[in-house]
């Protein structure tokens, strides 16, 4: 079954720039899936697009049953509960411990005390940071902090996990630590992944799903790919 | 109980960035006090002033003179044709007989002069003391009355009363514009106070939305925080009202130049008027804060 259906979208920004055109996708549940391509393809637009962070131009995109285009800036909250979301720089709070940044994105939807204890600590445990939640942000690697952002994205047992460029600022070892935590969440937790990023290495090495984007517009979607000639 | 968890959450971080942005709490505090303290004294002017008014359009009269040879039946005529007036609230028929009674009783030199009059003589006339509905239109019912035959003379005290009633109305005017333009520049500053409060919670921010927190959620820590302020902000204020009106209203003995202009008495008077300082307080911390975030979280 499709998790995320994507239908004639286009996308052109208010300076008259077109980021995306004419996109056609079906995404599974459960998928592992790369979006590709050099800067300016329209990869962060694509994730962007489906957290409603921005809006597109012309057509329709379904996440999980939700119209996300229609979707009315109240309601985005809506959305974002099914969705986590990891970035390239962490985006962690630096006054906050491991765990109170892990337990943030339940406390601020209202969660039961009891029930955040439980999940953070089983969040931390799946990222291997479970030794480590009385630490603050500025005592931890690099790699560390994007797994405190992993697990803080996956507390609330999201459908589907949105990466954008998560290994950008890592160095390859790390980066490769990163996507083997993604690739066990997707196993273990179920959760559809979809990860933008231009790291050649990882994407040959992990011969999952991989779509390539070049100049705004769908060049490749194969079930098993490789960075190899995908991207000029 | 989600909501209350939410509540307990947004008044916590309100409080704690109140006391982390204190100088900027207290610059929007201090603001937010001499605003209000103003507008208490506005408030405080302009009850008077309604009461001033009130009170002397309560004792304003229109005082009808008939000619002296009016008869018991023209008279009733005339009762009639007052009855058709529809601004005339009351009417009191008092005879010469009766004004000379209440005159020789006011004084013993009016008394010893009109001690010589018979009726025949007397040149008083028999008269009408007249309450009318709404003063602002006495001007056109004393027209009216004078055209009833057998009237001689109309009067309700035109010069004066049109004068002070049109003063008190530029004062209560003027008080208004002064209470609306001080509450719209503090709301401005309540905007920027949280405004910046916004730029140093920017990351949370962006985390709240990231993760899914509703509108709600990210809006309120930032409006109970102008609501605080807002709050703090009238401490000053209602003591100011409290203490400042029961001073006054004991220095002039509740009456203020003349017998004529009456003050409010300060019980309840002084505590609906704090009531209405904390509410305006509380409201214009409410409004400015929520609309600094809407107009800079775009939500």
């Amino acid at each position: 079954m499709d998790l995320i259906r994507i239908k004639n979208v286009e996308k052109k920004y208010k300076n008259g720039v077109t980021a995306i055109y004419d996109l056609n996708l079906a995404i599974e549940k459960g998928a592992f899936v790369f979006v590709i391509g050099g800067s300016g393809s329209g990869k962060s637009t694509l994730i962007k697009m489906l957290y409603r962070e921005e809006k597109p131009t012309k057509g329709q995109i379904i996440v999980g049953g939700l119209d996300v285009a229609k979707l009315r800036n109240s309601k985005v909250y809506r959305l974002r509960r099914k969705l986590g979301i990891v970035f390239q720089n962490y985006r962690l709070l630096e006054k906050q411990t491991v765990y109170e940044n892990v337990a943030f994105a339940l406390e601020v939807i209202g969660a039961p005390r009891d029930e955040i204890r439980q999940k953070v600590l089983k969040a931390l445990e799946d990222v291997g940071l479970k030794n480590k939640i009385h630490n603050y942000p500025d005592q931890l690697s690099g790699g560390e902090q994007q797994r405190v952002a992993i697990a803080r994205a996956i507390v609330n047992d999201p459908k589907l996990l949105l990466c954008d460029e998560p290994t950008g600022n890592l160095d390859p070892d790390m980066s490769m630590e990163i996507v083997k935590v993604l690739e066990e969440i997707n196993n273990n937790r179920g959760t559809t992944i979809i990860m933008a990023t231009h790291d050649r290495d990882i994407v040959d090495k992990m011969k999952k799903q991989v779509i390539t984007l070049k100049d705004g517009r769908l060049v490749n979607f194969k079930k098993k790919g490789t960075y190899k000639n995908e991207v000029a | 109980m989600k909501l209350l968890r939410m509540l307990v959450r947004s008044i916590r971080d309100a409080l704690k960035s109140v006391k982390r942005n204190f100088s900027l709490s207290l610059a929007s505090i201090s603001c937010i006090t001499i605003t209000l303290i103003i507008v208490s004294v506005a408030i405080m002017a302009s009850f008077n002033v309604q009461n001033f008014t009130k009170e002397i359009e309560k004792d304003l009269t229109i005082v009808v003179f008939l000619d002296r040879e009016v008869t018991d039946q023209e008279i009733d005529e005339i009762k009639e044709e007052l009855d058709d007036i529809e601004n005339i609230d009351s009417y009191e028929f008092q005879s010469r007989v009766e004004v000379k009674e209440e005159i020789q009783s006011q004084s013993d030199v009016f008394n010893a002069v009109l001690e010589n009059w018979d009726d025949e003589e007397s040149p008083l006339k028999d008269t009408f003391q007249i309450k009318v509905k709404d003063v602002e239109q006495i001007k056109h019912t004393a027209d009216k009355i004078k055209a009833i035959k057998h009237v001689s003379v109309v009067r309700y005290g035109e010069g004066m009363v049109d004068k002070l009633v049109s003063a008190f109305d530029s004062i209560e005017k003027v008080t208004y514009i002064v209470v609306i333009a001080l509450i719209l520049v503090t709301v401005f500053l309540i905007i920027n106070t949280i405004k910046l409060t916004i730029d140093n919670r920017k990351v949370s921010i962006g985390i709240m939305r990231v993760v899914g927190a509703s509108n709600l959620a990210v809006k309120a820590p930032f409006v109970i925080e102008g609501m605080i302020l807002g709050l703090l902000g009238s401490i000053i204020p209602i003591i100011f009202t409290t203490y400042g009106y029961l001073a006054f209203y004991n220095h002039f003995d509740g009456y203020l130049f003349s017998e004529l202009i009456k003050l409010i008495k300060p019980e309840p008077f002084i505590y609906t008027t704090s009531g209405m300082i904390v509410i305006i307080g509380v409201l214009v911390g409410m409004i400015g804060s929520a609309s600094a975030v809407r107009k800079y979280l775009k939500i």
